[in-house]
């Protein structure tokens, strides 16, 4: 049954069908890496010149005037430059790297063979999916390019700025335009990825691989999946509104007798503001999770992994993996305390917003339950896993805070909000990434990576990320609001600048660490010792094959699965760990 | 299949015993590289999922824009979306009569129901165009007053959908009548013929909520 089918399946052999336009998730995966990869180097300059500004508001940077004549006229940046640089490397950072990597990058190369398949369920939609994301990418880079140059209302594209056009300021032209249309543009991208992962976990699992053998990262990859299908597909309803009231001139979210930059809108009538807020945090909140649970998925693995126990707690992590799901559809409100909502519902959303606590602590403690008593293996790959943790926990602690309607009034557009997010959406799911690249790396490429520089690397990163996000909380609680390009001449500040400045040396120092990554990435594509087939004693599937996978993974064999995924030091096992494939009478714990 | 690997089992019985002989996973051992039938089935599903919500956000959209402001003018629908209906809920029932004669063997009956019906959806879209026309006409544009807006939008947003339907429609077609029709193809088939009922339905909500609220 399997030699026909196998032989029609040969490995494309030209160089555009192997590596350009390929089918093969494997290779796919490795696309949306490189470009997630990319990304994070454009949205990472964008901060550090917003950081640089922060504190040198009035300094003359001649090349600043040369990249932008007119917004950096004299080599000073204007605000609306700089809050143009904040909403790219907002949305830059967001969809295209939080959404895309763990996601569309490691999802799409280890899904199928951690389950057992030889490939997604439809890889022409594959294809598509990822050349839909390129596209997207590059109309929103493009948005620099056009006359007034990127958008300024945030990656949350708030009307009436986001809505009323040229006259708002200077991005809000074509520069908006586009970024609706990219955003759209990526939404039906994430649509054909949710469809691929939904199909190909449901239905293409191999003999064995019951839904309670999966790994948790396969769990969270399928609740990401949902996630995405519900979310994506109501923002680009809602962007779709948006670009109609900019472009046609309908009045969804334009109220009348607006008045911006001294001119009456006479337009446009009606329409509501806060109707896209709770759109887009319909979509918003969700893609927070979107953003982590594949950290969470990938973490649970290493720790279990490099514990040498199993996961603690394997039903429970699956529950709260779901239950964060759901609960992430719930709690949108918590995003617009601020709106003037009636109290009611304030309170409503509060106590849901509190709820998701309880499977995020779920997974905290099993996380600790799992370290407790193992012979912990301190390798790269663990330490990024253990840094996830711990960042979870700092960015999860302040949205205990935020999640109260009481404080958030006070503290929502200062930088605590801005601290926390950074934590928990931002550093803590970047440090899922850097987690899997070091685990999977010899299987993606057949390589180790270097251990040494992995951890220099790591300790600069985790002492950098904390150094700049930890006084951000402080910031808030005096009352530094965020989205501000300038705080000379504000006398309550005044004391503050010195943070400011530490905060901007850290970034430097984190972002010159970043080079660190960079080359161990690179060097060790090209030169790094052989990587074995299984360097970790990992029990799951993927090493079960050759680093890297054959085409078809399997090589025409039909895997079976007879073990949980993480049987590590099982009483009785000749080995400390039993492969997920190992035959069934190999003792194990059930 | 029996219960044992579905998602409702494995959450509240947990997993079942080590495989002996038949697998338990979700796939057939995932011998074809590329989609299964099961596979195209779920994917649908999810397709299915996805237009739902878009169509959710619009209208808790339409609800919330028509509640908060003193704006909104009902619109004169034009009559000819009651033809369109009547001819979208035929093409539906044709192309059931079209999947039934394909059961019974019977492949000339097969290629003239599935093209009558795959007329019939393009002759909707013909028609929704004119009823757009006929708006015109009559000085309502997207712009006018919120319930144009969402008249476009709903109409447009759904005749946009419609087109990949009658895409896949015409696909089977030109398959069917280039004798192409082999078992991967009867999933092709059955994968259209839901989303077509699919649109269908959504067609007759919007219809709904047009005439209701609108």
């Amino acid at each position: 049954m399997s030699s026909p089918a196998h032989a029609a399946h040969q490995a494309p052999q030209g160089f555009i069908r192997k590596y350009v336009f390929s089918m093969d998730h494997k290779v796919i995966g490795i696309q949306y890496y490189f470009l997630g990869l990319f990304s994070v180097f454009v949205g990472m300059t964008l901060s550090l010149l917003m950081r640089f500004h922060m504190v040198n508001p009035t300094l003359a940077v001649p090349w600043f005037a040369k990249i932008w004549p007119t917004a950096a006229a004299g080599g000073i940046m204007t605000p609306e430059l700089y809050l143009s640089l904040m909403t790219m490397h907002g949305t830059i950072m967001v969809f295209f790297v939080l959404t895309t990597v763990p996601q569309s990058g490691f999802g799409n190369y280890f899904l199928p063979i951690q389950i057992g398949a030889e490939d997604m369920a439809f890889p022409v939609l594959n294809m598509l999916s990822f050349w839909t994301t390129f596209l997207a990418l590059g109309i929103m880079i493009a948005a620099f390019f056009v006359e007034g140059g990127a958008p300024l209302s945030g990656w949350t594209a708030y009307p009436p700025l986001s809505a009323a056009g040229r006259i708002t300021g200077p991005g809000e032209g074509m520069g908006q335009n586009l970024w609706i249309l990219s955003i759209a543009v990526f939404c039906g991208a994430s649509l054909m990825g949710a469809i691929n992962f939904i199909a190909t976990l449901v239905d293409l699992r191999c003999k064995g691989m019951t839904l309670m053998r999966m790994p948790l990262t396969c769990w969270t990859w399928l609740v990401t999946a949902i996630l995405g299908l519900l979310g994506f597909a109501v923002l680009l309803a809602a962007g779709v509104l948006l670009l109609l009231d900019r472009t046609v001139g309908t009045s969804f979210f334009l109220p009348a007798g607006l008045m911006i930059n001294d001119k009456i809108i006479t337009t446009h009538r009606g329409g509501s503001p806060l109707l896209w807020q709770h759109l887009f945090w319909f979509f918003g909140h969700p893609e927070v999770y979107i953003a982590i649970l594949p950290g969470m998925g990938v973490t649970s693995q290493l720790l279990s992994t490099f514990s040498r126990k199993p996961i603690f707690g394997y039903k429970a992590m699956v529950y709260a993996i779901l239950s964060i799901g759901f609960l992430g559809f719930l709690v949108w409100g918590h995003h617009m305390f601020m709106s003037g909502m009636n109290p009611y519902s304030a309170m409503a959303f509060a106590t849901l917003t509190m709820c998701i606590g309880v499977p995020s602590a779920i997974k905290t403690f099993n996380w600790i339950g799992t370290l407790w008593n193992g012979k912990i293996h301190f390798t790269t790959a663990m330490l990024f896993a253990l840094g996830f943790v711990s960042l979870f926990v700092t960015g999860g602690v302040s949205g205990i805070f935020l999640g109260q309607p009481a404080l958030d009034l006070y503290f929502h557009d200062t930088y605590f909000v801005v601290g926390h997010f950074h934590m928990i959406m931002g550093v803590a799911a970047i440090f899922g990434m850097f987690a899997g690249t070091f685990y999977w790396f010899p299987k993606m490429f057949g390589r180790m990576m270097n251990e040494t520089l992995g951890k220099i690397h790591f300790y600069c990163t985790f002492v950098g990320v904390y150094a700049i996000f930890t006084p951000m909380h402080f910031l808030g609680m005096v009352g530094n609001p965020r989205r501000y390009a300038d705080f000379t001449n504000v006398e309550y500040l005044a004391g503050v600048i010195p943070i400011h400045s530490f905060m901007t040396w850290a970034a430097y120092f984190t972002a010159g660490a970043q080079i660190l990554f960079v080359i161990n990435l690179f060097w060790s594509m090209k030169k790094g010792p052989t990587a074995p087939e299984n360097p970790w004693n990992s029990t799951t599937l993927e090493w079960s094959v050759p680093s890297p996978p054959p085409f078809d993974n399997f090589a025409g064999e039909h895997p079976v699965v007879n073990h949980g995924p993480y049987e590590y030091s099982v009483p009785g096992a000749p080995n400390d760990f039993i492969m997920q494939t190992d035959p069934p009478e190999v003792h194990s714990h059930s | 299949m029996g219960m044992a690997g579905s998602l409702t089992h494995d959450i509240l019985k947990g997993p079942p015993p080590p495989p002996v002989e038949h697998g338990w996973g979700g796939g057939d051992g995932s011998e074809h590289r590329g989609s299964s039938r099961r596979a195209s089935f779920t994917g649908l599903l999810v397709l299915i999922a996805a237009t739902t919500m878009v169509f959710a956000a619009l209208t808790s959209a339409f609800v919330v824009r028509r509640g908060m402001s003193d704006d909104w003018t009902s619109l004169p629908k034009p009559p000819v979306l009651f033809v369109n209906t009547a001819v979208l809920l035929l093409s539906s029932i044709v192309l059931d009569i079209s999947r039934r004669a394909l059961k019974a063997g019977n492949r000339s009956q097969f290629n003239f129901w599935w093209t009558l019906a795959t007329a019939l959806g393009i002759a909707f879209l013909v028609g929704q165009a004119y009823a757009w026309e006929q708006l015109k006409v009559a000085g309502f544009f997207v712009a006018t007053n919120p319930a144009s807006s969402f008249f476009y939008v709903l109409t447009a947003a759904h005749a946009f959908h419609l087109l990949g339907g009658v895409s896949a429609l015409v696909y089977v077609d030109v398959q069917a009548l280039r004798l192409r029709l082999g078992p991967a193809k009867r999933t092709a088939i059955d994968v259209t013929a839901i989303f077509w009922h699919f649109l269908d339905g959504l067609w007759v909500y919007l219809m709904v909520l047009l005439y209701v609220w609108g």
